[in-house]
């Protein structure tokens, strides 16, 4: 390069640093995906109309508008699926070799990496997370999941010394509406890969990206039964939890739901996990890289508009650095781009639910009553669909409810502390015990704040990781079972001879 | 000339100590005298073991493997006088070769039942044991072999107990825990307690300090008491009464993933 053209390339000292970051819509086609008006329930390899005859409306909920009508299964419903899991199970998976049950697992996992911005797109539209996540993180997420346990299909008698692990039977699965598809990935892959047949149940108002994962099982061309769907809401959830021939129960959801299905179990002899409810502490020291921090902070609350069991939600900030940080913070919101969660741009999407929008302004009533001080960016929300503009609590007491409760949307609550022991003593003062986040420099010091922290997953310099390969699950009220990795097939086998 | 012999007052092991129950009840069993205890001797030993759980789990896991193996030591110093409380030497032996087997496992268990995970991304990521906690179990029979073998697996990885011994044979499982007392288990990792299981029981699987529950020795009572847990999401186990196994000991571990960046 010359020197006339490196002095080209120099931006000149007069530009101006541009005030307005404005963005031009940059919406995703809708285009891809092919709704049907009306959907049924999968059982037994095919769609089959509601016995009960009831159906619901799902939505998209950044548009508060129908995108088609759900079946609402009932009793008779749930038992049909549980015989077409059972007959498969003893006809099919649990007699084809296990080599065979990964080729099935690994096809799955290829047709949902070809078909993913399809599945991307639905995810957003029925969810209101933004393309963004559903793209970058669900889909890759949820293929990889599938493609990680079909390799586990049939060295299932190395991840278990001295065993012979066994399947279980048929196992009744019931997932959240906060990540509709890497949920099913999380409950079916190892399911399937341990020998299981399947009924699963998705959220009530997400059910869709489930229902188009028929057409991959299709695709795939797995055998009649090994997969069934049912949708509807809570009734068809407790209808599955107390089906006499379910062997095992998978739920991820509240911790309130979580207990009264530990309840309904009690005595039953049934296999359970629950993957629930958080508040996890995200602690920033004093010597922490702050600007990476604060996008560890954004990501920990933000990221899928604070829908997420493990969400950074209650922020712990050295007493020394406290103003800095909150600065930081807030400026760093006021960039957050809150709207079209089709919009590529996007980084805070709908909420996904007018009960769920109830819930989060409740919350945050609350806490203005009890005294803390919030701000929240100037943003403006589309006049339609359900949305909330990402909060922020200071003068936060961790006696307040928004300290306590699971707020489950983008509500952040900032507290301080002055020593290691402090923040431990804060970090683990309450029933839940899912996650944690730990910002230091210092590496002995992550070792022992990780040591001390009771919860399942610590997140060290970084938030809001997930990968097929890593254990995931809670301490204490945020349930037991771990999903990912090795420890993620323990759930779906029995090891005893008996 | 004959001698009249000093008999024992079999009482309770909390935090170390041999008290009666706060309820000064007694029932007869095996023709002696033994406490009865209450909800409130529960509470005091979930207190107990709740505070000893800290020191206990931040041991070296050598060192925890030392003080387990002291057991054994103790136990087989007191081979005949287990032996006249259980089943006799045979089950005496078993459960000292018992103690021995999970006292070996205390610094092995972290490499059996933990990992390292290979993440697709510039990510350390491991994945490590850790104890759930207080741990509450109900003995089953044979009542020093069920009691041992219920007991190891739990506090060997850094979890602390609170033992409600067999209703029928509560002597043998005191006699046990002159053997804890001195092998340098310290105060409130194990505490026993004698009594009536329908009343010990509900208060152990309700204890919100309670975060494990061992139903090996329960019987007709089970749903209720799984219920009962349930209300702080307890882990509840029913294994075997005369099991040993790493997934023993597993079944009472929480693990704990640790993310952390690569990067220069």
């Amino acid at each position: 390069m010359t020197k006339d053209k490196r002095e080209v390339a120099r931006r000149p000292e007069t530009a101006a640093i541009p005030t307005d970051w404005e963005y031009s819509p940059a919406p995703e086609s809708r285009e891809l995906v092919h709704l049907q008006d009306r959907y049924g329930l999968f059982i037994g390899g095919q769609f089959v109309e509601p016995l009960s005859n009831e159906r619901y409306t799902t939505i998209d909920p950044a548009r508060e508008e129908p995108l088609a009508e759900i079946a609402q299964a009932g009793k008779a419903d749930v038992d049909h699926a549980v015989k077409a899991a059972r007959d498969a199970y003893a006809e099919r998976w649990s007699v084809i070799r296990p080599s065979e049950r990964a080729k099935y697992l690994f096809r799955i996992a290829r047709i949902l990496q070809e078909r993913s911005r399809e599945f991307a797109v639905l995810e957003s539209m029925n969810g209101g997370k933004p393309i963004r996540e559903s793209r970058d993180v669900d889909l890759p997420l949820a293929a990889a999941h599938f493609f990680y346990y079909a390799g586990w299909a049939d060295k299932l008698e190395y991840a278990f010394p001295n065993r012979t692990p066994r399947p279980l039977g048929v196992a009744g699965q019931i997932i959240p509406w906060n990540f509709p598809l890497l949920m099913l990935a999380w409950k079916i892959a190892p399911a399937l890969a341990a020998g299981n047949t399947v009924v699963l149940k998705p959220a009530e108002t997400t059910p869709l990206s489930a229902l188009l994962f028929c057409d991959v099982i299709r695709q795939a061309e797995l055998p009649p039964g090994v997969v069934n769907i049912v949708t509807g809401d809570g009734r068809t959830g407790a209808e599955l939890v107390s089906h006499p021939d379910v062997n095992k129960i998978a739920f991820t959801g509240s911790t309130e739901v979580g207990k009264a299905i530990q309840k309904t179990l009690a005595g039953t002899g049934k296999r359970l996990t629950l993957e629930l409810g958080g508040k996890a502490a995200n602690i920033i020291f004093d010597d922490a890289p702050l600007d990476q921090a604060v996008e560890g902070i954004v990501n920990g609350i933000y990221f899928n508009q604070g829908h997420v069991c493990c969400a950074g939600s209650r922020l712990l900030v050295e007493e020394s650095i406290y103003e800095t940080v909150v600065s930081k913070l807030k400026r760093r919101m006021r960039t957050l781009r809150v709207g079209d969660p089709l919009d590529k741009n996007t980084d805070v999407g709908a909420i996904n639910s007018k009960q769920q929008l109830d819930k989060i302004g409740a919350l945050v009533q609350a806490g203005i009553d009890e005294g803390a001080e919030i701000y929240q960016p100037p943003c403006k929300l589309p006049e339609r669909g359900y949305w909330f503009a990402p909060t922020v609590f200071t003068n936060v007491a961790q006696s307040y409810r928004i300290a306590q409760e699971e707020i489950f949307g983008p509500v952040l609550s900032v507290l301080t502390f002055r020593t290691p022991d402090e923040a431990i003593e804060k970090a683990n003062n309450t029933p839940y015990g899912l996650s944690a986040g730990v910002w230091t420099e210092k590496g002995s010091r992550i070792l022992a704040m990780a040591q001390r922290l009771k919860a399942g997953v610590v997140w060290a310099n970084t938030y809001n990781r997930f990968d097929p390969a890593s254990p995931f699950g809670g301490y204490k009220e945020s349930g037991f079972g771990r999903e990912g990795g090795r420890h993620g097939l323990e759930p779906y086998v029995a090891l005893d001879g008996a | 000339m004959s001698r009249l012999p000093v008999h024992k007052t079999y009482k309770l092991f909390i935090g170390g100590a041999f008290p009666r129950s706060e309820s000064g009840r007694t029932y007869e069993a095996e023709g002696a005298n033994v406490a009865r205890g209450s909800r409130k001797d529960v509470r005091d030993a979930v207190r107990n073991a709740r505070q000893a759980g800290a020191a206990w789990s931040g041991m070296t896991a050598y060192n925890r493997g030392q003080v387990l193996y002291r057991v054994a030591e103790m136990m087989e110093a007191r081979e005949a006088e287990l032996a006249a409380l259980c089943g006799g030497v045979d089950e005496v032996a078993s459960g000292i070769d018992r103690v021995v087997w999970y006292a070996g496992w205390a610094d092995k268990l972290a490499q059996v039942i933990g990992s390292a995970n290979p993440v697709a991304g510039p990510y350390f990521n491991f994945t490590v044991p850790e104890p759930t906690g207080v741990t509450g179990i109900l003995v089953p029979e044979p009542p020093l072999l069920g009691l041992v073998s219920r007991l190891a697996p739990v506090i060997v990885g850094g979890n602390t107990a609170v033992v409600v011994a067999s209703e029928a044979h509560p002597l043998v499982a005191i006699e046990l825990a002159e053997c804890l007392a001195t092998a340098d288990v310290p105060p409130g990792v194990v505490n026993i307690i004698t009594g009536l299981r329908r009343e010990l029981g509900p208060a152990l699987a309700s204890h919100m300090d309670v975060l494990a529950l061992d139903l090996t020795g329960a019987d007709g009572d089970v749903a209720e008491l799984e219920r009962l847990g349930a209300e702080n999401v307890k882990r509840i186990v029913r294994g075997r009464a005369d099991s040993q196994s790493p997934y023993d000991i597993a079944a009472f571990l929480e693990l704990k993933t640790v993310w952390h960046p690569i990067g220069m």
